[in-house]
């Protein structure tokens, strides 16, 4: 086998890989207890995403891709967070009602 | 000879992201959840993307994907933070009822 084709190989089975951790990601997602479960799961995808961009870009060579990769990267942050700071929110919202 | 340097970091990037994925399936709870999918999320990604730069091989690609995996360091645990904090009350309730069931 030559280099080219393990790397061919190599490329493929990493897109396995990681089209199936987001799968699997988004079972978590799906059937999440609570909300902070969801949020993790939301995260973990980005995360994934990020890494199906950089795969996708050496198996294309089209290098645009790692600018989405990097934005991103800054973008999902922010959901995360906004979604976090919601369910804190919401939580001391009930205990509020339930101390009334 | 970069071949197949390539597809080592690219294979071991894409094992960690199936850690990840199994951690956060498999894994009780939200805090050790969080702790799968932060850790060994973030280095998949980031032996991927390492991977892609190597593959590429300019300068300006390589910044970019220096720029992602340090945005990317920074900003997942803060990420992961929130949510902890988030998580905190469930937690103490769910702690609560062990420790009155026992």
């Amino acid at each position: 086998m030559t280099s080219a084709e393990f790397l061919d190989l190599a490329v493929d089975a990493t897109f396995v890989m990681v089209m199936l951790s987001l799968a699997i990601a988004f079972v978590r997602l799906a059937i999440g207890p609570t909300l902070a479960d969801r949020v993790v799961a939301l995260d973990m995808m980005t995360i994934s995403i990020i890494a199906v961009c950089g795969v996708a870009a050496v198996a294309t060579g089209v290098y645009a891709l790692l600018d989405v990769a990097l934005v991103l990267a800054l973008v999902g942050f922010l959901a995360t967070v906004a979604l976090a700071r919601f369910a804190e929110r919401r939580d001391a919202r009930q205990q509020e009602i339930e101390n009334d | 000879m970069t071949n197949i340097l390539i597809g080592f970091f690219l294979l071991l990037g894409g094992f960690f992201a199936l850690v990840a994925a199994v951690g956060v399936i498999r894994l009780p709870d939200v805090l050790t959840r969080m702790h799968a999918s932060t850790k060994a999320g973030v280095l998949g990604s980031s032996l991927i993307l390492i991977g892609c730069a190597i593959y590429l091989h300019e300068t300006d690609i390589t910044a970019r994907v220096v720029a992602t995996i340090l945005f990317l360091m920074l900003t997942t645990p803060i990420g992961a933070h929130m949510i902890g904090r988030a998580s905190v009350r469930d937690l103490r309730t769910k702690h609560d009822e062990v420790d009155n069931g026992a």
